[in-house]
């Protein structure tokens, strides 16, 4: 992905010493302040506020302000002007400013999208994996085939109000009826902007160049016309990168300009802010390439959740748009269903009340758990939105090229009914970000959680963005990669450490896996593990061992066929290693007892929670 | 730091309401500034357009859409009657002539040479907006719709169903802890809004749409019920367009919690009173609360466009309401506000608020987990 085109003059990075970097998230606007400490550039101190988008502030930088203040009471460091009117850059006094101040949001629902082509399989889904690659929540599809009649796709385009639209449709040369067609149903639509503020709704048309004067002369004058190079130019390769840059453009120059106090925030920022999506997704590239590995990246939000893949090369990003752990949180409890989520609860709850809490948390979505019970149920519900939004990733990460990759013709029309590119064998790492995640108390809950909602096979290493950091290194990024990397490898990534789980039919009982290694202090283990287990060993990041996996039962396998063993190298990291017999997919026992005791079994085997009950105040009441 | 902001809900007696009131589309504004206008008085109307029929003509009389243009017998702009003929094929000798009709009442939008569609638009909706309460006009947006003032009491509710209605305030029960049922629910609160006590059942709720009640007002509800209501679960908080058969206002949250006895003293004194109530709750971006407004009519609230003061944070003795376990919904006052994080009983470290309850209990609290309640008088 490439870095939005700025009208913001040039970052000279040789001059760059301390850079303040917000996120303004649709609940907290994050703020970090990333310094060159003894000639390397370090993540050195957090801070963060509520974001005010909303009434009564309606103005994001008082969040942003209220944000750099904690850093700076924190660092000790002056970084808010004196009058409240931006980031203090730094004028030769060692214990004020920054040299640059740089931003991400997804605030305010994000990014918006409505996308059309011509094809639902073909251009309309190069259009939509343009706009989520922008970072891009696509709100709908459209296509001539969508199975909707003219009238029911022109009431749904009048119902929504997106950001913009990104119309294709029709390959270079290719279709002009159909694309007429739809430039047609559009201009009957009259599509208005979510923001209104009186300004043309955005359409980037990125279709069949041959048409553009068509397009040109029916969409003109009623929308800001802007016409890019094809998505789709020739029906086996796409060309995504222009449609995708001129979504970041307009969503400065459109969205952000409307949306509450984000006029401030474009002069403060030394870069253009980027959607967070955007940027996140341009860290997740940026681990898969410098280390040459399969990556699933997830950031999940109060809003939505992000799932990231790059797999042989391939980037594909998708959002589920109402899967999130606050405004989203009652969404996850109606599409996943209460049962799907009382599973992972580890001790018995009324039903109702649970409804309850989930409708609580949903109206006001700032809170945060204070009790040890409410801490389970999040982290149940934070394991349903996971498993749902992954479901949805694998389902559109199917043979899909990323940016100018090229397809054969007979892959171009095999469109539907594809493996997922995503194959949890092949799977090298597991990154987590957002709150639910980062902010875990214990770093082995935020491992469960993913190794529960992902399912990871053989072996495949986990690890969170410490404290959410990614959005504002994908921005740094866009100005000093080198920068960016250096505190992405040094403060970002905290391995967990690796799990492993054999595939095939296994049996619920008797045992699993022969686990064999040593120690770094010398310690042999031989261990074998039963059915429906999990077990936890102690492995820092920095000791890597050679281990031997014998699958115990003849059709599980551990990477090297059925039944045979395995070797390999493996590092730990502040979980460790954790062996996971419970089968693939995991088997939980039907009985609500039986399988509240196998729940409680995995939470002591792998030392999740404290025991609760110890806060450092009297006068707490219990749950 | 010596305040904190937490957004909380008003419930305030006497304070300055504004409420924008603006067509959906560009429309005529019916009012001009220092006007004075009743609730039900319209202040702006527009005409939405009709919905739009596609229909590839060309297709239907088989010729190539570039000479689509000289078969028409109707032409852009042209009013059409349902059924009436709007293109035609010669034929030959008269025969196989080919015909197409329109599929709606309306006006033709376009013909095209190169689909050969014709898009009919069905005629226009109209729409008008009235004042929702009764006040003056302080500002007019043209063609857009205007802001009404008035002075009044305003209660925002936490979660609401329903859009504007106005009507006449009843008391159901007559405490702000009394469940309310459906034997709570008696005929003559057709057309009123009933003010309830901690909880509606869903019996309530159904019986109160049978008899014809315009809006409920309740502290809590089972977020399940929602479901049985509606036919369909509310994931996300954006309502306001719900056809649930009256509007509810929830004023505490989901389950069993009795309404705040400020709130429930508040509108009790309003009873008898004319009140515009709207359920539309937006949590996210440009938020929405459920509100009751009454309006204070023998006061004027001036002309001049009122301007809320900042909200002033969060101080030591300020009350507060608990809105997560374990003190969800208990109220009480913040004895202090120490700058260090404290450790929780999940083992996270938050920023927290010690406070005294009205039970007596005092407790630390992550200052994310309360919200203030704002009783602040303004304007007058």
């Amino acid at each position: 992905m490439s870095a939005p085109s700025s009208s913001s003059p040039p970052v000279d990075k040789d001059k760059l010493e301390r850079v303040l970097a917000t996120d303004c998230g649709s609940t907290t606007t994050k703020a970090i302040l990333i310094e060159k400490v003894g000639g390397e550039w370090r993540q050195t101190w957090r801070g963060e506020a509520p974001t005010t988008v909303e009434a009564p502030f309606e103005d994001v930088t008082r969040g942003v302000l209220n944000g750099a203040q904690e850093v700076a009471e924190l660092s000790g460091r002056s970084l808010v002007r004196d009058d409240g009117a931006g980031i203090l850059r730094t004028n030769g006094d060692p214990t004020k400013g920054v040299s640059a101040y740089i931003s991400t949001s997804s605030a305010g629902g994000g990014l918006q999208l409505v996308v059309g082509g011509v094809v639902l399989s073909m251009t309309a889904e190069s259009a939509m994996r343009a706009a989520l690659g922008a970072g891009a929540i696509v709100m709908d599809t459209f296509a001539a085939n969508d199975r909707r009649k003219p009238f029911e796709q022109i009431e749904r385009i009048r119902q929504l109000r997106p950001d913009m639209i990104l119309l294709a449709g029709g390959i270079d040369g290719g279709t002009r009826k159909h694309v007429v067609a739809l430039a047609e149903m559009l201009k009957a639509a009259r599509p208005r902007t979510r923001l209104g503020g009186g300004f043309d709704l955005p359409i980037i048309y990125a279709g069949n160049q041959r048409v553009t004067d068509d397009i040109e002369r029916i969409l003109g004058e009623m929308c800001d016309l802007k016409v890019v190079p094809n998505v789709r130019p020739v029906m086996e390769s796409e060309n995504l990168g222009p449609a995708r840059d001129k979504i970041h453009d307009l969503f400065m120059e459109h969205v952000m300009a409307q949306a509450p106090g984000y006029d401030k925030l474009m002069r403060w920022v030394d870069a253009p802010i980027m959607p967070t999506p955007g940027a996140v997704g341009l860290i997740m590239q940026t681990i898969a390439r410098q280390r040459g590995i399969n990556v699933l990246g997830v950031d999940i939000g109060g809003a939505t959740t992000d799932v990231f893949s790059v797999f042989d090369g391939t980037f594909n990003r998708t959002v589920s748009a109402n899967l999130g752990m606050s405004y989203s949180v009652s969404n996850v409890l109606a599409e996943a269903g209460l049962s799907n989520i009382l599973r992972w609860v580890p001790f018995d709850i009324d039903e109702k009340g649970l409804r309850n809490r989930i409708g609580n948390k949903m109206i006001r979505p700032t809170t945060i758990p204070q009790t040890l019970e409410e801490l389970k149920i999040e982290q149940a519900i934070a394991r349903e939105a996971l498993r749902l939004a992954f479901i949805q990733h694998k389902e559109f990460a199917t043979d899909l090229k990323g940016v100018q990759q090229e397809r054969t013709i007979a892959d171009a029309f095999r469109q539907t009914g594809q493996d997922s590119l995503v194959k949890m064998q092949a799977l090298d790492l597991i990154v987590g970000s957002g709150g639910v995640l980062s902010h875990a108390p214990r770093r082995v809950q935020s491992m469960r959680m993913m190794m529960d909602a992902y399912e990871p096979e053989w072996i495949t290493e986990v690890a969170v963005d410490s404290i959410f950091m990614m959005p504002h290194l994908g921005v740094l990024s866009s100005i000093h990669e080198e920068a960016a990397t250096e505190v992405f490898e040094k403060d970002c990534l905290i391995f967990l450490g690796t799990a492993i789980a054999a595939t095939g039919e296994q049996k619920p009982t008797g045992p699993a896996l022969r686990v064999q290694f040593r120690l770094p202090d010398g310690t042999g283990v031989d261990e074998s593990i039963d059915s429906g287990r999990l077990r936890r060993w102690e492995l820092s990041r920095d000791d890597e061992i050679e281990i031997t996996l014998t699958p115990l039962q003849r059709r599980l396998d551990v990477g090297e066929g059925p039944g045979k063993a395995r070797t390999a190298k493996v590092r730990g990291g502040v979980v460790g290693l954790v062996v996971d017999t419970r089968g693939r997919p995991i088997h939980l026992p039907d009985a609500a007892a039986e399988r509240v005791r196998k729940l409680q079994e995995w939470v002591e085997a792998l030392g999740e929670y404290g025991a609760g009950g110890q806060s450092r105040w009297a006068g707490q009441g219990a749950d | 730091m010596a305040a904190i902001f937490t957004p909380g809900l008003k419930v305030t007696e006497h304070t300055i309401v504004l409420k924008d009131r603006r067509l959906p589309m560009e429309g005529e504004v019916a009012v001009s500034v220092g006007q004075a206008v009743r609730a039900d008085d319209v202040v702006a109307r527009t005409e939405l357009p009709g919905k739009v029929y596609p229909v590839n003509i060309a297709n239907q009389l088989g010729v190539d859409p570039g000479q689509l243009a000289q078969h028409m017998t109707k032409q852009v702009g042209d009013r059409v009657e349902e059924g009436e003929l709007v293109a035609a094929t010669p034929g030959f000798l008269g025969l196989f002539k080919s015909e197409a009709t329109a599929p709606v009442a309306g006006t033709i939008e376009s013909i095209s040479a190169i689909t050969g569609q014709v898009i009919f638009q069905a005629h226009p909706i109209p729409v008008e907006i009235d004042a929702y309460i009764t006040g003056k006009v302080v500002e007019v947006h043209a063609g857009e719709g205007c802001v009404v003032q008035a002075a009044g009491t305003l209660v925002q509710g936490i979660f609401g169903l329903g859009g504007e209605v106005k009507a006449e305030l009843m008391l159901s029960v007559d405490s702000a802890d009394a469940v309310v049922d459906a034997g709570d629910i008696r005929p003559e609160m057709a057309g009123r809004i009933v003010v309830g006590g901690s909880y509606a059942t869903v019996a309530a709720l159904k019986r109160a749409v049978e008899v014809g009640v315009a809006g409920m007002v309740v502290g809590g509800f089972d977020y399940d019920e929602i479901k049985e209501l509606l036919g369909y679960e509310v994931g996300v908080a954006i309502t306001g367009g719900e056809k649930l058969g009256l509007t509810l206002i929830v004023t505490e949250g989901f389950g069993r919690i009795p309404m705040a006895p400020a709130t429930f003293s508040l509108l009790k004194s309003k009873v008898g009173r004319r009140a515009s109530i709207n359920g539309a709750t937006q949590i996210r971006a440009g938020v929405i609360r459920p509100e009751v407004v009454v309006t204070d009519d023998d006061e004027d609230a001036g002309v001049e466009r009122w301007v809320p003061p900042e909200p002033k944070g969060l101080s030591i003795g300020d009350q507060v309401r608990g809105i997560r376990a374990p003190f969800f919904g208990k109220l009480g006052r913040v004895l202090a506000l120490p700058a260090e994080p404290a450790v929780l009983d999940t083992e996270s470290k938050a920023r927290i608020m010690e406070v005294e309850f009205e039970d007596g209990e005092v407790a630390i609290v992550p200052r994310a987990n309360v919200e203030a309640i704002e009783r602040e008088e303004a304007g007058a």
